[in-house]
């Protein structure tokens, strides 16, 4: 059994921290609840191409 | 007129910023209609239906965006023009103010303490952002929807083994910590859980809990897919085990499509080993008396609602199901004014799950139902083509929101639809849900009103009557205001019922009147 620490608290009992990547309201409406958000200024990876975005994806990891 | 169509190559802005660029552009003196739309194959379509020809369009890939501009002469055509370009550039920033983070990378510099992502990127990129923030110790909520199931399962793979919950794809509505991701409903703190893979479906539940006087612990999303074979509801587990050990939800409440049989069997089973009671709604599905055990079952979300209340230790209300006498001779009395043409419901949905749940809920009443979403796999129609017979339509399906923002946002393409059914002599009433909360449009009625006012000037001009029920999801708390938007739709002559189930029921009435009264009346179906 893995020892429960504070660190393994689920995310049920944690105070929300986000990191929104993509529609900007998203974060706003996060934000009006008083949650802290970083939004992400997001654009397709490799200008948009899929395909070189899935080969750098396989290249990275 | 005189149109222009651009076609800015790889350049991206999400659907929600497009959509209030195109509203802006659309409303400047001298403007006909315009569009400022990612390049998708729905986009183009839409965009050639309005009257935009051109190879640009046809050239232009899903990562282009297209503006499209029709004005009454070239000077308002210019303004437009320019209008859209100051829109589109960043605008200046003040002194010393930093760029947003452009990566998961850079914005865990500004929140290196961040534990959960919310990511809306388009379907092909999403997998490869929810990746990188499970490897960076992430939570996730994955809005994005057109996400391979296999991609679905390896995320969630993933996830399962760093302890983290990964909601989503497609997944519409989470309460985290009385928090709302995504979209959701102002909705007061409690002691009932909700697992759902379906994001209307916990909207509905929720907000019905919420009108009873009681409150919501958790609402985990999980997306649709999560209870198909393949993924085998790895979410939807994890789920369950959390609320059972959570120290603020004593009720559990799962709510999905009908899953697929062994996922059903895994699921049921890690619900019967609950020690806090376990209510079930699998909307109109069937389980088996052995699989349900000591699990309370409930029909539809409404009933849902009303048990979990009582398993809360709220009172027991009046079942939910049954439709109030003065709503019945109201439903009667619209179905007497129905021209003999009119013979078929027409249910246009921004929910999934309340599409799928008025289909369950007609199917013992009219028989089934056409759809794009359909129960019965034989009554398939395209999202794009006519409605045939009695149909329900899945607004917020993938094919209506590739690059587009989800229905409950944007109006166009419904408003759209409900026009075309307004002009279909068969078309007996047109059943419509609206939604309130975070994410939804700021004024769902003010987008509806002129269009119903439309639809019904449309039949009258054709010597019919068309009725409208709507159902509203949403709380007073909610910032666009329940009771102002039931007000002015009621205002604009639809019936407002308090539930999709409910107003399901009243259409079918409008319908067929006398004909399936008794089985209305038998109640729960």
């Amino acid at each position: 059994m893995p020892k429960k620490s504070k660190e393994e608290k689920t995310i049920l009992s944690q105070k929300l921290r986000v990191v929104s990547i993509g529609i900007s309201t998203f974060a706003d409406d996060l934000r009006s609840q008083g949650v802290e958000v970083v939004g992400v200024d997001w654009k397709p990876p490799a200008g948009g191409d899929v395909e070189m975005s899935r080969l750098l994806e396989r290249l990275g990891s | 007129m005189i149109t222009r169509v651009i076609v800015k190559k790889a350049t991206y802005r999400d659907s929600i910023s497009l959509m209030k660029i195109s509203n802006t552009i659309s409303k400047l003196p001298g403007i006909a209609q315009a569009a400022v739309v990612m390049g998708t194959e729905l986009n183009r379509r839409v965009l050639s239906e309005a009257g935009f020809a051109g190879a640009a369009i046809g050239r232009a890939a899903s990562v282009d965006m297209i503006v499209a501009i029709e004005a009454k002469d070239a000077m308002s055509l210019v303004t437009a023009s320019t209008e859209v370009d100051r829109l589109l550039s960043p605008g200046e920033r003040p002194a010393g103010e930093k760029a947003p983070p452009a990566s998961l990378e850079e914005a865990l510099e500004v929140l290196p303490d961040a534990n959960l992502a919310v990511i809306s990127v388009p379907g092909q990129f999403a997998k490869r952002e929810a990746m990188q923030a499970l490897a960076r110790g992430l939570n996730v909520f994955l809005f994005s929807s057109n996400v391979s199931r296999e991609e679905e399962v390896e995320l969630k793979r993933r996830a399962k083994d760093k302890g983290l919950l990964l909601m989503g794809p497609d997944c519409g509505t989470s309460i985290i910590n009385h928090k709302v991701l995504g979209f959701g409903n102002a909705i007061r703190a409690g002691t009932i859980g909700l697992v759902s893979a379906s994001g209307t479906g916990a909207q509905e539940v929720t907000t019905l809990i919420h009108k009873a006087g009681l409150g919501i612990s958790q609402a985990i999303g999980t997306g649709g897919g999560d209870l198909s074979e393949q993924v085998g509801g790895i979410t939807t587990i994890q789920g369950i085990e959390l609320l059972e050990a959570d120290d603020q939800t004593d009720v559990i409440v799962l709510i999905s499509k009908p899953p697929a049989p062994s996922t059903m069997r895994k699921v049921l089973e890690v619900a019967r080993r609950c020690r806090k009671p376990v209510l079930v709604n699998f909307l109109g599905g069937y389980v088996s008396p052995r699989l349900l055990g000591k699990l309370r079952a409930a029909n539809t979300l409404d009933d849902a609602a009303g048990l979990a209340c009582e398993l809360a230790g709220g009172k027991r209300r009046a079942p939910a199901d049954t439709l109030p006498e003065a709503t019945i001779s109201t439903a009667f009395a619209e179905n007497k004014k129905l021209a003999k043409s009119q013979k078929y419901l027409r249910g246009l949905f921004a929910g999934g799950t309340l599409c799928y749940e008025s289909q369950s809920v007609l199917r013992p009443l009219l028989g089934d139902v056409y759809s794009n979403a359909p129960i019965n796999s034989d009554y398939k129609i395209l999202g794009e083509a006519p409605s045939k017979k009695h149909a329900c339509i899945d607004m917020g399906a993938e094919e209506f929101v590739e690059g587009r923002a989800h229905p409950m946002m944007d109006f166009g393409l419904r408003n759209l639809r409900i026009l075309q059914e307004a002009r279909d002599p068969e078309t007996a009433v047109i059943l419509i849900d609206v939604e309130l909360g975070y994410g939804s449009n700021a004024d769902p009625a003010g987008q509806l009103v002129p269009v119903i006012q439309k639809a019904k000037r449309l039949a009258e001009k054709a010597g019919r009557n068309l009725p409208f029920v709507a159902s509203v999801v949403g709380t007073e708390g909610d910032f666009q205001g329940l009771a102002r938007q039931e007000k002015a739709l009621s205002d604009a002559g639809a019936l407002i019922s308090p539930s999709n189930a409910q107003a399901t029921k009243v259409s079918a009435l409008i319908t067929s009147g006398g004909s399936i009264e008794a089985k209305i009346r038998e109640g729960p179906n």
